[in-house]
């Protein structure tokens, strides 16, 4: 480096400019990134609530352990007979208490052993008394010496896929990526706009389109963080399958944020206050809220309303996540779903960028 | 290239701009001088934000024509856009980002300028550099939009109440600032509403009211205008309802009287031949004086002698 180099003003000009940082597309996106994880409210509900979420209904929609019938039973020698095994649980008890406990519902069954034979007190119109009085009938008639005639063999059936945490996992995932993109989206840009930088960044070179596609690049650099340690939590901790491809499912995601990024920039173009914003927001939700079938089934709705709510954003994104998640279904499958956010995602957009007040 | 390198930095002719009924800006010619800081000074609604953000491109004028630097918005704006440095009245950085992250942001918008740490240091934020802009105080936030409109090197810079609401203090850091600039050969276009940051700062001013210019010089032309140096400001006792203001334009070297708001105002050309004689009026009258003052001729009082109102009235 010669030493002219250094002296010339030219030196300080070019020092800034070059190289990957210094560009304005960049400089943009980097921007809002920061702005996003300096706003602890906006990682809570990003990051830590559709997980509190998922947790939450997981706990509730838990499927139980089976339910092992509890009986009571008069007499040493019956209880000897019954024994204790993992399908029964058996109390030794005297009459009294055991009515007692029969009538509080502690145990379903009360065996009274009688010289003429053993009876079974229960409620019989109560399920699991019944089963009680199966399993603790044909347990006594075996330690009794009846033989079992014919051989059978328990092949036990719990499948993962077909429980409520695996219905809704997608549902709230679908959910968290519009509402990330529409908040995160419609928010800044009242923001920017109430504080009139907008109409300060407009009075300097900066192109226009930059500006919208910096909040594009950095939701989509903020997606993988988002949606990895969503679904991480639903598969490690709830066993959430992924049946399908998972390169497929990132593009899902991609073009689901895409999508609802367009419209949040739709709903936020003209809007000049945040109450505003967030009333419009609420507005353009609400709807696929309710209908988009993210904690129940969308197909409750009647016939005549189906193609509106197939035609949501939502509706195609939860479908899409749905299938490929659970059914591990390709997008040769999905053809409708992927044209419908790719609609969603042009056509806001251009509309968007018609409309949008920069002052 | 060459040819814009000669052309005047603003050239305006017949702007006029309405909204609904109001007429903001009614009529406005203007021109301004490479190397000048020139001023549009007048009252809160006089038009001065409508004129300097129809220059500035950002607003659209009913009819009339802009030229910066010998080139228009309609077929140079990316150009213009590079060329010149804007700082608008009331811009509110984000506040959780820095404020070398916000000069590097704007930075990055222009394909030639200065360095950010130069940006920075020339308007001395170089201690706050890595201070978020939400916990500036009023004058940094001043000197940041400051630094966001000089990014660029720019070759013309325009500043929009560039002091309005700071402290005594903190307006006259920002008016060395300005003087800076100046000495480095930049024209600047400025509004206020501030007399004496019009007269300490510009060559030149336009005083505007109603969307009109109603005069035009260096403040030293419009101050002589008013065939006068020296302002005397006097009070009575009780009304004087008896002291009408046109008796005391016949004292010597009077040249204009007024009463407002209970105070007199006499325009002189000589005070030490006007206050004797006044002092002998008042007690040939048997009026007591309570209370006297004496200031040489500022553009408020050009303003008065305009308009017969204060500029701050509004």
């Amino acid at each position: 480096m010669s030493e002219q180099a250094l002296d010339t003003p030219a030196h300080e000009f070019e020092l800034d400019r070059n190289g990957f940082w210094a560009s304005s597309l960049v400089q943009l996106t980097l921007a809002r990134c920061r702005l996003f994880f300096r706003e602890p409210e906006a990682i809570f509900w990003i990051f830590v609530f559709p997980i509190l979420l998922a947790f939450g209904l997981g706990i509730a929609f838990r499927n139980q352990p089976p339910e092992i019938p509890r009986i009571g039973v008069v007499g040493a020698n019956l209880a000897k007979a019954l024994g204790t095994g993992k399908n029964l649980s058996v109390e030794t008890v005297d009459r009294a208490a055991g009515e007692l406990a029969l009538q509080t519902g502690r145990i379903q069954l009360l065996a009274i052993s009688t010289p003429n034979g053993v009876i079974y007190r229960y409620d019989d119109t109560n399920p699991d008394a019944r089963i009680a009085r199966l399993v603790t009938d044909r347990r006594l008639q075996t330690s009794g010496g009846r033989p079992e005639p014919v051989k059978t063999i328990n092949d036990f059936v719990r499948e993962r896929g077909s429980r409520y945490i695996d219905f809704v996992v997608p549902g709230l995932l679908g959910m968290n990526l519009m509402g990330s993109a529409i908040w995160g989206v419609g928010l800044a840009i009242v923001d920017f706009r109430q504080k009139k930088l907008l109409k300060r960044l407009v009075a300097s070179p900066m192109r226009r389109w930059q500006y919208l596609a910096s909040f594009v690049l950095s939701r989509l650099l903020m997606l993988p963080v988002e949606v990895v340690v969503f679904l991480a939590f639903a598969v490690f901790v709830f066993g959430v399958p992924l049946r399908g491809s998972i390169w497929q499912l990132a593009i899902l995601c991609v073009a689901a944020s895409l999508s609802f990024n367009a419209l949040g920039l739709l709903t936020a173009c003209r809007a000049r206050t945040i109450e505003a914003a967030s009333g419009l927001m609420n507005l353009v939700m609400m709807p696929m809220w309710i209908l988009s079938g993210i904690f129940f089934s969308a197909d409750r709705f009647p016939d005549a309303v189906q193609p509106l709510i197939r035609a949501l954003p939502l509706t195609a994104v939860i479908d899409a996540l749905r299938a490929n998640m659970l059914q591990g279904t390709g997008f040769a499958e999905l053809h409708w779903q992927l044209a419908i956010m790719a609609a969603w995602f042009v056509i806001p957009f251009f509309i968007a960028l018609r409309l949008f007040r920069w002052r | 290239m060459s040819s814009s390198n000669h052309a005047l930095p603003l050239s305006i002719r017949g702007l006029r701009k309405a909204y609904g009924d109001v007429v903001a800006v009614d009529g406005l010619d203007l021109e301004a001088y490479p190397g000048e800081c020139f001023g549009l000074l007048g009252p809160n609604g006089a038009g001065k934000t409508t004129s300097i953000e129809i220059c500035e491109g950002l607003t659209q004028p009913d009819s009339g024509t802009v030229e910066l630097l010998g080139l228009t918005w309609k077929k140079s704006s990316a150009e213009l856009r590079e060329r010149i440095g804007i700082q608008l009245q009331e811009t509110q950085f984000p506040e959780k980002l820095t404020v070398e992250e916000i000069v590097q942001l704007f930075r990055s918008f222009y394909r030639r300028g200065l360095s950010v740490g130069k940006i920075i240091e020339t308007v001395q934020l170089t201690e706050k550099k890595s201070s978020r802009a939400g916990g500036l105080s009023g004058g940094q936030k001043q000197r940041l939009a400051m630094a966001c409109a000089l990014v660029g090197d720019p070759e013309l810079l325009f500043l929009d109440e560039p002091t309005t609401g700071l402290d005594p203090q903190a307006r006259r850091h920002l008016w060395d600032l300005v003087e800076d600039l100046k000495k480095a050969g930049r024209t600047i276009i400025l509004t206020t509403h501030y007399m004496d940051e019009a007269e300490r700062l510009c060559d030149r001013v336009a005083v505007m009211d109603h969307g009109r210019i109603i005069a035009l010089g260096t403040p030293r032309e419009l101050i002589a205008t008013i065939g006068a140096e020296q302002i005397v400001e006097f009070a009575v006792d009780g009304v004087g309802a008896d002291l009408e203001p046109e008796a005391l334009q016949n004292l010597e070297g009077v040249r204009h009287s007024r009463l407002d708001d209970g105070r007199y105002q006499l325009s002189v050309a000589e005070l030490h031949r006007s206050v004797p004689e006044l002092f002998d009026e008042l007690a040939r009258r048997r009026i007591k004086l309570t209370e006297l003052r004496t200031h040489s001729a500022t553009l408020e009082d050009v303003f008065v002698s305009l308009t017969g109102r204060n500029l701050r009235d509004e």
